[in-house]
């Protein structure tokens, strides 16, 4: 059995580590309200992206774009977007192991896709398994705005536009709740599905005219897409860490509990078997 | 009198929303003003200055990278950034500009150039607006 004092120092070390691990289930709290909010902030400029798109592509069937249409997929890119550090539970290896599983089950050989790392640990873990990789972001901020998503957006797009990839995939964690994040894989280019629905106005002036506004409205609507998943990634990663801070200091907290029961023990037994020893002592005079 | 329903709306939130009489902005094909019962419209929109007017006030906006769709009693701006004149950090713009413009000055290749290009539109276009 350990000694008293190692005993001691255990219990100390993990009350220190409860401490740290609480103050950081407090930090990420108030960072996930924050993402939250910024998640929903971008919901109406995206809503009114999508109508005015979907509005025009559904508008009149000649109209045509390339990333509306659907071409041979001779490459695929996946966006993956993780976070930079660790901390946040099962967050980064859920969507690395989706990750690797749409990969293994789609395609055969390294020339047919390729990753965009959005995260350091995504990076970390390609550069690791030698996957193909494209283009990435590191150091991404808790809050970020759309000027740091920019060039990475656009630098996407534009290998579609190029025919460098045909498909384009993104990997992400969509924010449930404050404990619940659902790994989300969403085809992003080519567009479809665009919901007709969501169309209301069909009769729009065009100026200059549809196919131009198509050629400026579609990479931005797909970077607003890539963008408003980063959002709610960013959200799932604060909400995540909480949670996982939040069952770190649980298990402190527990394992205190234990150590102190096994430390009163062991100075209970101290003390009995000194009085023994006394008392033997006591009597062996007698 | 009528009045037209502005909003802004940028990938970070909502910009400014209220009522104006007029919208003045630069489209791809030209300047266009906008008055309340405006037939349904979509326009991409330059880099530039957008101008809201409302008896003989006028507010002005630096968009960026955006378009406009308007309706009879409604227009909606959208764009990747937007900035009111008093929120410009003149400085910063200054500072970008002289930036933009050392780096077209350097040879460099076309995305660069492209891209300061760009760059510097933004930063005087801010510059217009805060100033």
């Amino acid at each position: 059995m350990a000694s008293l004092r190692d005993l001691k120092a255990r219990i100390d070390s993990t009350k220190k580590t409860k401490k740290i691990t609480g103050a950081m289930q407090m930090v990420s709290a108030s960072k996930m309200s924050k993402a939250e909010q910024n998640a929903k902030g971008f919901v109406p400029y995206a809503d009114k992206l999508q109508e005015v798109v979907a509005s025009i592509a559904n508008s009149n069937t000649d109209v045509s774009h390339p990333m509306l249409i659907k071409r041979e997929v001779k490459k695929t890119a996946y966006l993956v977007i993780t976070s930079d550090r660790g901390l946040v539970g099962a967050y980064n290896s859920n969507i690395l192991r989706n990750l690797v599983q749409t990969i293994e089950k789609r395609h055969e050989s390294k020339d047919e896709y390729t990753v965009i790392a959005v995260g350091r640990k995504g990076y970390d873990f390609c550069k690791k398994r030698d996957l193909p990789m494209s283009n990435s972001i590191l150091g991404m901020a808790d809050h970020p705005t759309f000027a740091d998503i920019k060039e990475l957006a656009s630098e996407t797009v534009q290998m579609y536009s190029d025919g460098e990839i045909d498909e384009l995939n993104i990997i992400y964690n969509h924010y449930v709740s404050a404990i619940s994040q659902k790994v989300t894989a969403k085809k992003l280019l080519p567009i479809e599905n665009l919901d007709a629905h969501s169309a209301i106005n069909n009769d729009y002036e065009y100026d200059p005219d549809q196919e131009q506004i198509l050629e400026v409205l579609l990479p931005q609507y797909a970077e607003s897409l890539i963008f408003g998943a980063l959002l709610d990634g960013k959200a799932s990663e604060h909400a995540a860490s909480m949670t996982a801070m939040r069952s770190a200091t649980d298990n402190a907290g527990d394992l205190i509990d234990d150590l102190s029961l096994t430390y009163n023990r062991a100075r209970q037994a101290a003390i009995t078997q000194e009085i023994t020893e006394i008392s033997g002592g006591v009597a062996a005079l007698e | 009198m009528k009045t037209l329903e502005v909003s802004v709306v940028t990938p970070s939130g909502p910009v400014l929303e209220g009522s104006f009489d007029m919208v003045v902005c630069k489209a791809e094909t030209g300047e266009i003003g906008i008055l309340p019962g405006h037939i349904p419209l979509v326009a991409p929109l330059q880099i530039s200055a957008v101008r809201l007017k409302t008896g003989s006030e006028t507010k002005h906006l630096a968009v960026n990278g955006g378009f406009m769709e308007v309706q009879p009693d409604k227009v909606t701006i959208l764009a990747q950034s937007a900035e009111k004149a008093a929120e410009i950090d003149v400085q910063r713009a200054k500072e970008a500009k002289e930036r933009a413009e050392r780096r077209l000055q350097a040879k460099a290749d076309n995305i660069d150039k492209i891209r300061a290009e760009l760059a510097l539109k933004r930063a005087t276009n801010r510059l217009n607006v805060g100033s």
